[in-house]
């Protein structure tokens, strides 16, 4: 077994999302299944091939160095939880 | 109620026989008397009446000019809200427009709504929508089946003749995959045709703008209207857009068609074998040589697929952290609290798996292992393709293992849910274009898919396959 209890609630702790033992519970047991299924990749001869990180050929065009502004901070704000004075809030950190 | 495909509605259109007004009232009628399949996250009738009101003040020529269209609810739109079907982005106000959205607009077309889909894409039946169930228009009575995803609502939004055509995005089959189980023409792009610019990410090196019509003529007029060069998606392609549909030619004589060996997978139904053979037999009558071939680490693509797009999925998904938009939980004792009760409370089940799994795979000590084997395997793919392609000109499979399943019958397995992207997923990983037309129906009347795929920005000789196939079977 690849992922144990500790494994998933390091996973969780990276992830910033929070399990309950149910949920922990759960997400053990599906983990393993999908790692075991993926494990028949080591089936395949790898060597010297280089790894494909993005299929589009095309090299990056360059544009005009030009500015633009298309959001106002004010419109981006509306969408915010919390905000104040002109900034996104959020639960104090410093003491 | 006026029904027809998009091209006649053009041309009917211009020749005054219905009017944008009239049009359009008729399609709301309908969305109106199909509420219950739930194809909608947004819909607000005076916001389609109010862009009828102003078209008819417009006078210039827009190619498609008060033309209804559904718009997945991943892309972000102005004038609608968006979600992601997730509760995370519950009440999210874009504003800005996407790329494809834009383009529809400015050539005249209306927006109806906002469809449904697996929560951010992540799903094969549109089940995972934090919104409910899209129910498939081919559904019986008291017998609901799946729409198919991650596109379900779009697919749906099209077979229930909601809409005149629908974009969807397509990761591992989520156009092609719904199209088929919902008997309507999807088609995604060469990766890169369609700027990805305002499309809520879900695996950036495989996520990619379509097309959902009623048919092959009506896809290739949409494709063009959304496919071009944009400088805010750096893996935009900068290619010519051939006029598709004038360029339409159903003459495949001389041809080549690859068909290859490794999609005839134990367990296929036979009805499913049968209409891949039937296509092939329809192909050698137009006069096109079958070619086998061979794409030997096709077995390969679910299980690669399955470790970068969870990879890419947890790495774009850190952005919803509950302190630029949408939800945020109650329980906010310290900011690691709200980050981890905003995430446990606003994300899905299956979003949750991915990313998680994504987390793990591209965790210190895991990397290698996992993350830069796959992106390995997947080189080893694409350069199946490439070869095969040296040979012929298309390819033709069937588009998935199955007909519309019933809702929710596979959703407690995850790799039995992933499996239905098992034809559709190894185009993806190539970046390659593909097709999906109804051909053929299975023993309960249900529509089965064939799913054509090309070589990089050969859209056309897609769109040429596709139509003749479309053509002959009619």
């Amino acid at each position: 077994m690849k992922i144990d209890k500790n494994t998933i609630n390091k996973i969780a702790r990276l992830s910033r999302i929070k399990l309950d033992d149910k949920e922990s519970e759960d997400y053990i047991k599906d983990l393993n299944s999908i790692l075991d299924w993926v494990e028949q990749l080591n089936e395949v001869n790898t060597e010297n091939v280089e790894p494909l990180s993005n299929i589009s050929s095309s090299i990056l065009p360059k544009r005009e160095d030009l500015s633009n502004d298309s959001n106002s901070s004010e419109e981006i704000l509306e969408n915010a939880p919390d905000k104040l004075e002109g900034f996104f809030a959020v639960p104090k950190v410093v003491e | 109620m006026y029904k027809s495909s998009l091209k006649q509605t053009l041309k009917d259109l211009d020749t005054k026989k219905i009017s944008i007004r009239e049009l359009n009232q008729d399609y709301l009628n309908r969305i109106k008397e199909n509420e219950n399949l739930n194809v909608f996250i947004h819909f607000s009738e005076d916001n389609v009446l109010k862009q009828i009101d102003n078209l008819e003040n417009d006078n210039s020529a827009k190619k498609l000019k008060g033309i209804p269209i559904a718009i997945k609810d991943l892309f972000c739109t102005k004038s609608m809200p968006t979600t992601a079907a997730s509760k995370i982005l519950e009440n999210f106000n874009p504003t800005y427009e996407s790329f494809v959205t834009q383009k529809l607009l400015d050539e005249g077309s209306i927006f109806v709504g906002k469809t449904n889909l697996d929560e951010f894409a992540m799903g094969s039946a549109t089940n995972t929508s934090f919104f409910g169930n899209t129910i498939n228009p081919l559904s019986k009575e008291n017998e609901p089946l799946a729409p198919g995803g991650s596109s379900g609502g779009s697919a749906a939004a099209v077979a229930a003749d909601l809409c005149l055509g629908a974009t969807g995005t397509d990761t591992g089959g989520s156009i092609r995959q719904p199209a088929s189980f919902c008997g309507v023409v999807g088609i995604k792009p060469t990766y890169g045709l369609c700027s990805r610019w305002g499309i809520a990410a879900f695996a950036s090196s495989l996520d990619q703008a379509g097309i959902f019509s009623h048919n092959v003529e009506d896809a290739s007029i949409l494709l063009q209207s959304i496919a071009g060069f944009d400088q805010r998606d750096s893996t935009s392609a900068k290619v010519d857009i051939p006029n598709y549909f004038e360029n339409l030619d159903d003459d495949l004589n001389g041809k080549t068609v690859g068909i290859p060996k490794e999609y005839s997978i134990d367990g296929t139904p036979m009805e499913i074998s049968q209409i891949w053979e039937d296509a092939i037999k329809v192909l050698e009558k137009k006069g096109v040589k079958i070619k086998n071939i061979s794409l030997p680490h096709s077995k390969y693509a679910l299980p690669t697929y399955y470790i970068i797009a969870p990879a890419e999925a947890s790495s774009n998904l850190a952005r919803y952290d509950g302190v630029k938009y949408g939800f945020r939980s109650d329980e906010i004792d310290s900011l690691d609290e709200m980050y981890e009760n905003t995430r446990a409370q606003g994300f899905g089940r299956e979003v949750k798996r991915r990313i998680l799994i994504g987390t793990y795979v591209l965790s210190a000590g895991y990397y290698d292992a996992y993350y830069l084997k796959a992106q390995k395997v997947r080189k080893l793919i694409a350069d199946d393709f490439n070869k095969a392609f040296k040979e012929c000109d298309f390819i033709v499979t069937p588009t998935a293992p199955s007909a519309a399943f019933p809702l929710n019958e596979k959703q407690n397995d995850p790799i039995k849910m992933y499996l239905n992207d098992v034809f559709t997923v190894p185009a993806s990983l190539a970046g390659l274009p593909g097709i999906s037309i109804p051909f053929g129906k299975d023993k309960n009347n249900l529509p089965l898919g064939i799913q054509i795929l090309g070589k990089h920005f050969d859209e056309q000789q897609v769109f040429n396959a596709a139509v003749s196939l479309e053509r002959s079977y009619e």
